[in-house]
């Protein structure tokens, strides 16, 4: 929160001149008959996308010349919001003389992007950058009745966040490669999330398959669980540096050294000690003991003993040990 | 008689083109310039501090009296009865269900509050907040008319309950409440009643003694007096834990130093809203207006107001228009300077769709094609006149580059 969120604004305010003028006067709206098709030599392409309901729905018309693959002819019919309205027209006119295979490469981006009046300045308000989704979904849809194949097979890969298409491999990524923890964190490198929200959790504008949660959760207990892996691997090779150690490895490491340089001495002086907890102080390991037996009055124990029991550790294991008696 | 014509006088001096057609009065109201004039005094006059004193704050005094007259008139109140004011309707709703969190439930032993599924959010997100608080709440759900039968109070009311708050009337259909069944059911039961009665002042006869009320909030605003002033019936006898500490306005009930002109304002707005003439000329000219604009609009084919016509508000339809999204179809009448409303998700700032329609179904087309339009007395004949023409014009053009209304080829399956 901040002065500007303070009050409000109108979300027409934040339409751009074309969505507006688009809105109000679409200049690709209409349908293509049989008849006309057939007076170009076309095949008719019509296809449905969303539903009344959802509170979306769209249907392109498209007038495909079947030597070329050529679209002549290109019109929409939309329910839908001003955005709503404002996409499909613009995505009727980006389709336009293009080849079936290159219209299905248009996606929402490139709806969104052509309907800004200057390339910095989004043309809709986040949450209705959704509305430009359907506009993408329905050329595939189209594209695929003509080519006789599943739309499906158009999007090599899985959309968790469609109105900024982050992929799911893509978001998996970035969260291992730059150790993310919040799903503000994947927002901010990715924008999925940024606009309808509908990804981020269940219970959103729109049900998805994946969701921003769910994605980052399991990728945290993938990284962790890769962690664990890579340490066992690397003990079992004996190649395991210490700083790379699990707690557990270091403290296993640290009471192996003990026993045999350390308290083999001290138990000679009736004698002996426990390691209490083991802190990570980077760049130091903290090391508290307690003394027991004989050694838990001498004077030796936080002078000379004490320095013998952590130069023995720096030396055998990690120069950063450091021994605190308690 | 209260009307004023200088507004539609206006237009005929501008001529009809121009014509502006303010349908929206369940969001706010315009201030009448009666309740406005006697607002003035107070600003650069009469500015003195009511607590005070000397002449500059006890001389606020005799308006302030009559003021609370005309509040304590306008929904029956009894002297013994407080009506302390607030700053709107969100604080009184507030502060009914926080104040009996406190008394009963935090320092004593019940724990269940009783609503509906359609109140306003200032009920329900309190509500949501006193159920992380560990308080049980149950939310009733509407019938098909988008209202609720007495007896599903009754049957929720348990040994643990310490309120139950139901709206007067619906902001988005208008629709009434068995008010006064319920009352009668909570008195018998010996449990709390509120009523949220925002959108029933000056629509309907508010009345706190026919129908038992404990407490009722209202909103100055949405009766053609100024925003951010509104008012809380509290019964006599009852405790009610104050929200704002600090001061000993308002019989100690509520700190803060009153908005004397906004306090008047609403106090003459009680007045102007609900003598028996004004609520007469409600129930019979903006009923007639109403019913005439809805009649318009139901001669389209495919259009059905959204709960039914019966029992509600005489300003307020709810009209769903297949294949004619709300938000485009506001667009559409704004382009023309008719301002209305919808409950559509598309046009809310978070996508979500208003709690009302989603009783309705939020998956049904309802919930995407409902047009509400408010109107009030200062509504002309001139007006609905264009509105219905605007209506008409843009249901037709946005049916026309409607999905719903498209061209389907022989050998096309629909999937729409």
């Amino acid at each position: 929160m901040a002065k500007n969120n303070l009050i409000s604004g109108s979300i027409w305010d934040e339409y751009s001149n074309q969505v507006v003028r688009r809105m109000d006067d679409p200049l690709h709206q209409g349908e293509i008959t049989e008849e006309q098709a057939d007076s170009l030599g076309a095949k008719l392409v019509v296809a449905d996308f969303g539903a009344e309901s959802c509170g979306d729905a769209v249907r392109l018309y498209w007038a495909v010349n079947e030597d070329t693959n050529e679209i002549l002819s290109s019109k929409f019919k939309s329910f839908g919001c001003g955005t709503a309205i404002a996409s499909s027209d613009v995505m009727a006119e980006l389709c336009i003389g293009k080849k079936v295979e290159d219209a299905v490469k248009i996606t929402n981006i490139d709806v969104e992007l052509a309907l800004r009046d200057d390339p910095d300045t989004p043309a809709v308000p986040p949450q209705k950058m959704h509305c430009s989704v359907m506009a993408y979904d329905v050329i595939k849809k189209a594209a695929a009745s003509y080519m006789n194949v599943d739309m499906e097979s158009f999007e090599a890969e899985i959309m968790v966040c469609e109105c900024a298409r982050v992929s799911l491999s893509t978001i998996q990524e970035v969260i291992k490669i730059n150790d993310l923890t919040t799903v503000a964190q994947i927002t901010d490198y990715t924008k999925a999330g940024a606009f309808c929200k509908s990804c981020i959790k269940p219970g959103g504008h729109e049900d998805r398959e994946y969701y921003l949660v769910d994605i980052l959760a399991q990728t945290r207990t993938e990284i962790e669980e890769q962690k664990m892996r890579d340490a066992a691997d690397l003990s079992a090779k004996d190649e395991l540096t210490f700083d790379k150690m699990t707690m557990i490895q270091k403290l296993k490491h640290i009471e192996g050294v003990l026993d045999v340089d350390v308290r083999p001495m001290l138990i000679m002086d009736g004698g002996n000690m426990e390691i209490i907890d083991i802190k990570e102080n980077m760049p130091h390991y903290d090391l508290y003991i307690r003394y027991l037996g004989a050694c838990s009055g001498c004077a030796s124990g936080s002078t000379g003993t004490l320095y013998g029991i952590e130069s023995i550790l720096q030396q055998k294991i990690d120069e950063n040990i450091r021994v605190l008696p308690i | 008689m209260l009307i004023i014509i200088s507004k539609s006088d206006n237009y005929y001096r501008l001529g009809i083109e121009n014509m502006e057609v303010y349908l929206d009065n369940n969001a706010t109201t315009m201030v009448d310039p009666k309740v406005y004039d006697a607002m003035k005094p107070f600003f650069c006059d009469m500015y003195g501090n009511p607590n005070s004193l000397h002449k500059f704050g006890a001389g606020t005094h005799p308006k302030m009296v009559e003021a609370l007259n005309y509040l304590y008139e306008g929904i029956n109140a009894a002297d013994e009865d407080d009506i302390i004011i607030t700053a709107n309707a969100t604080e009184s709703n507030n502060w009914v269900l926080k104040g009996v969190w406190i008394d009963l439930i935090l320092n004593g032993n019940k724990n269940h509050i009783i609503t509906t599924e359609v109140e306003h959010p200032t009920i329900t997100a309190t509500c949501k907040f006193l159920e992380d608080q560990g308080v049980s709440v149950t939310y009733l759900g509407v019938n098909d008319e988008g209202t609720i039968d007495a007896s599903s109070v009754r049957n929720a009311i348990r040994e643990d309950t310490a309120l139950v708050s139901v709206m007067w009337a619906n902001n988005e259909t208008g629709k009434l409440f068995p008010i006064k069944e319920i009352g009668q059911i909570c008195k018998d039961n010996n449990v709390l009643f509120h009523s949220d009665a925002t959108q029933a002042i000056g629509k309907v006869i508010v009345d706190v003694q026919d129908t038992n009320m404990d407490f009722i909030s209202f909103s100055a605003h949405k009766f053609h007096g100024p925003k951010g002033v509104g008012g809380l019936f509290i019964r006599a006898g009852i405790e009610l834990t104050r929200l704002m500490h600090g001061g000993e306005q308002m019989g100690g009930r509520r700190a803060g130093t009153v908005d004397v002109a906004s306090m008047i304002g609403m106090g003459l707005a009680m007045k102007l809203a609900t003598t028996p003439e004004a609520i007469a000329y409600e129930n019979d000219h903006v009923r007639r207006l109403r019913d005439k604009l809805e009649a318009a609009i139901l001669e389209l084919p495919e259009t059905i107001v959204i709960g039914g016509k019966d029992n509600r508000t005489p300003n307020t339809t709810l009209i769903s228009i297949r294949g004619v999204e709300g938000e485009s179809m506001l667009w559409d009448l704004n382009q023309q300077s008719i301002g209305a409303s919808t409950g559509s998700a598309c046009a809310s700032e978070d996508l979500e769709a208003n709690p009302v329609m989603n009783a309705f179904g939020s998956d049904s087309e309802l919930a995407h094609t409902g047009v509400r339009f408010s109107l009030s007395r200062f509504n002309t004949d001139e007006e609905i006149d264009f509105a219905i023409k605007t209506i008409v014009n843009a249901v037709n053009r946005l049916r026309t580059i409607s999905s719903s209304y498209a061209y389907t080829p022989k050998h096309h399956a629909s999937e729409l």
